[in-house]
């Protein structure tokens, strides 16, 4: 069966319920394919992670964590993405105090429609954890 | 913390259990923590398995519940409804998403796709353990409904939503409202004309005074949502007074030396830089298109009408729900496909029913008589190759009844139809058996064997080998060949840019569930319906509008939303009153309050959205977001790394 024997990176996708998880549903439904090893949870907006909730699954095992980002669409506002970002930024300091390498959490904005993207974002995360890091 | 948990873990039909193991997933997560009931179900959605959940969960006195089954997209308010039937808050319920994010994703790889579903339904076990149960509350919700395209569709919506009681604003890009319908003749079944049917429609909108009509009218930003819209629309003027002297008009229309292809026409005739489409067309006014006007004066010259001087105008409205139905474009064959652009008797069926529309005592093209036509079926549609895969399944029917038509208004002409199959579904059979005691002949093929379309001694002939005689080749000479081009979606950038209503593999817009919701989109309060989520016919696009304008007006009809609980929380003992959280809140609903002589940080709970940008700022922890708490999430991640 195609895809089995090949290791996949553990990914954990913090997505947003009203702007990305359409876009990760869509790839489904599309029958676009990226390692079963990715793993979402959704929230309201990207801006609403806690940097507790990232450095968690790093504890526990994952190999990297991809926020989803609501980007310009947020229907929140348009602070979003600054937010999202200095997030991001806090979690690379702490990362990197604990010595984790901070390339393990990555960002881009996932539009409703970015189903492609999406799949391409995982499908290039997965490639550089499994080289660098696993 | 719930301690009777019931898990059910749909197969889908075949969607799921065809690449999901849905006993090893069941099998896998039977004794977790907590679980008392754990059941496959071939589909959860149905009645009878909701009752069944009903049954279990009053019989078990369970307290939480999860369905692994589709996107919560579709099925969440199904089963929060299942659990609120069964005596639960609904907030006790989660929802595990194994087809969307799992089967249809990892159709190629069934062991991971099982593992996935496995650890997807601990998650949400792991999540229900500790949720807990909330009340909903209130926001208003504006009644009024934004309609996008006036088209048969849109138009229809719009009338339906004023019977309601609902105000709508009308908004058309064109300066003529009306659609494609407007450039059709004769219609199946009613033998009504597309412009009669304009008409009818045109005259009811403008007798309705809770519809405001914009024409030549965009939408330039949206924002806000459901129930809360605010859009901005550019209104570009027609250019001449609203009261106009008719007469001077007219011969303000025959000075104008411009000549640009007329697309009413679909580019067959020319038509001037002032203009209508026909008489009659509404509004009642022409319009002059400034793109191709010279400004060389004539017109104004002579009609007192024409006024430059108008300008554009921006308009902001306020609706509760957007109603999009903004169309197809017809397809439009590449440079030599079938001879389309190189045999100057080679169109397309909608300028070929112009053609009809337009000639009267004898069928007339590019001044030489017509009599025998070919017509070559599903161009731009079931494509093997490309975009165009679907079948665009009015193109049989109104090819069949464009035949009919020709025939009964001109004589001498012989019907030769090039067909992949025919597909007139339902009573438009009766017309395909007209067609066939008229005498026409129908021929065969495959997609691996089209017809050929070519010139040979200056006449245009049709090749086919016919499946129908044994792939016996026949060739017809052929006057005119008409391709019978498909639809595609409508060119609409800047639409899909601000609504961002995701498309499917067609390209057209995409319902929720195409049996179950199927006018509804995934960014909630817009909804959609005719042919731009899909080739449809006209009753078939009247069908669909009455269902969108009756499911915007659901959302609304009340004046108010009952909203989602999820709002921010503030720890009172861990809060120190910093500030940083009613900093960012894009929506001022953080103050600062005391709790005793403490100064700490007060939700305005009604005014609170819900989108958590306070809870990473706290310095302390000390916020927290219902049904995304700490725990919730904490126990998810431990349950997905497990």
């Amino acid at each position: 069966m195609p895809g089995i024997s090949i290791k996949s990176a553990r990914i954990l996708v913090f997505s947003t319920e009203k702007i990305s998880d359409p876009a990760i549903d869509m790839a489904g439904l599309l029958k676009l394919h990226y390692p079963p090893t990715v793993y979402t949870i959704t929230v309201p907006c990207s801006s609403s992670i806690k940097p507790k909730w990232i450095l968690r699954a790093y504890e526990k095992g994952f190999d990297g964590v991809f926020i989803a980002a609501d980007g310009s669409d947020c229907p929140y506002g348009e602070t979003c993405t600054e937010k999202t970002g200095k997030l991001v930024q806090r979690t690379h300091e702490i990362m990197k105090e604990k010595n984790i390498e901070p390339a393990r959490l990555k960002m881009a904005a996932i539009c409703s429609v970015c189903s492609e993207s999406f799949v391409k974002q995982m499908k290039n995360f997965n490639e550089y954890l499994l080289k660098n890091i696993s | 913390m719930n301690t009777k948990i019931g898990v059910y873990i749909c197969h889908c039909g075949g969607n799921i259990s065809d690449y999901v193991d849905v006993e090893k997933v069941k099998q896998a997560v039977e004794h977790e923590e907590g679980v008392m009931v754990a059941k496959t179900t071939i589909f959860a959605c149905g009645d009878a398995n909701q009752q069944e959940m009903v049954d279990d969960i009053q019989k078990n006195k369970l307290d939480s519940v999860v369905v692994a089954s589709c996107s919560p997209k579709l099925h969440l308010a199904t089963f929060q409804a299942v659990a609120e039937r069964a005596g639960l808050n609904k907030y006790n319920y989660v929802h595990a998403n194994i087809r969307e994010q799992v089967s249809w994703a990892h159709s190629d790889n069934k062991p991971g796709a099982t593992d996935k579903a496995i650890k997807i339904v601990r998650s949400a076990i792991a999540r229900v353990r500790v949720a807990e149960p909330l009340e909903s509350f209130s926001i208003n919700a504006k009644k009024a409904v934004a309609v996008i395209g006036g088209g048969i569709a849109g138009m229809k919506a719009a009338i339906e939503l004023s019977s309601m009681g609902c105000p709508v604003t009308l908004i058309e890009r064109e300066h003529f409202v009306g659609g494609h319908t407007a450039q059709w003749d004769f219609l199946f079944t009613s033998n009504e004309t597309g412009k009669e049917l304009v008409t009818r429609l045109y005259n009811e909108v403008a007798a309705r005074e809770n519809i405001k009509l914009y024409t030549g009218a965009e939408i330039m930003s949206q924002t806000g949502s459901i129930g809360d819209f605010r859009l901005k629309i550019k209104i570009t003027p027609r250019y001449i007074k609203e009261k106009c002297h008719k007469g001077n008009l007219q011969k303000a229309i025959e000075a104008c030396p411009v000549d640009v292809p007329d697309e009413f026409n679909f580019g067959i005739t020319q038509r001037k830089a002032i203009f209508h489409n026909f008489p009659s067309e509404y509004p009642q006014i022409p319009v002059i298109d400034i793109k191709n006007c010279t400004r060389c004066g004539k017109c104004e010259a002579i009609c007192e009408s024409i006024d430059f001087s108008q300008k554009e105008e921006t308009l902001e409205i306020h609706v509760g729900s957007v109603l999009v139905a903004v169309g197809f474009d017809p397809y439009t064959p590449a440079e030599g496909e079938f001879g389309y652009g190189q045999l100057e008797n080679v169109i397309t069926l909608p300028q070929f029913k112009r053609i009809i529309d337009l000639n009267d005592r004898s069928l007339v093209y590019k001044g030489k008589k017509i009599r025998d036509i070919a017509y070559v079926y599903c161009v731009g549609s079931r494509q093997p190759e490309g975009d165009n895969k679907y079948c665009s399944r009015y193109c049989c029917t109104s090819v069949i009844h464009a035949a009919i038509q020709v025939k009964k208004k001109f004589s001498h002409i012989n019907n030769y139809h090039f067909t992949r199959g025919i597909r007139t579904y339902g009573k438009q059979e009766l017309l395909y058996n007209d067609s066939l005691k008229a005498g026409d002949i129908y021929l065969q093929s495959y997609e691996d064997d089209p017809p050929v379309v070519f010139s040979e001694n200056g006449k245009t002939k049709v090749k086919i080998n016919d499946i129908l005689t044994g792939k016996k080749e026949m060739s017809v000479e052929a006057d005119l060949v008409v391709l019978v081009t498909g639809m595609v979606p409508r060119e609409n950038k800047a639409l899909n840019t601000l609504l961002k209503i995701p498309r499917g593999r067609d390209n057209f817009y995409n319902e929720i569930h195409m049996k179950l919701r199927p006018v509804e989109t995934v960014i909630d309060g817009i909804t959609i319906c005719g042919a731009c989520q899909g080739p449809k016919n006209i009753t078939e696009s009247a069908n669909s509008a009455l269902s969108a304008a009756t499911k915007s007006y659901s959302y609304i009809s009340r004046g108010e939303l009952s909203l989602e609980p999820v709002i921010a929380k503030i720890d009172e003992e861990k809060c120190t009153w910093c500030g940083l959280c009613a900093e960012v809140c894009p929506y001022n609903a953080i103050q600062k309050g005391k709790s005793g002589t403490k100064e700490i940080a007060v939700i305005n709970d009604p005014v609170c959205k819900g989108c958590g940008m306070c809870l990473p700022v706290c310095p302390y922890d000390a916020i927290e977001l219902n049904s995304y708490t700490n725990r919730e999430i904490e126990n998810m991640i431990d349950a997905l790394a497990g």
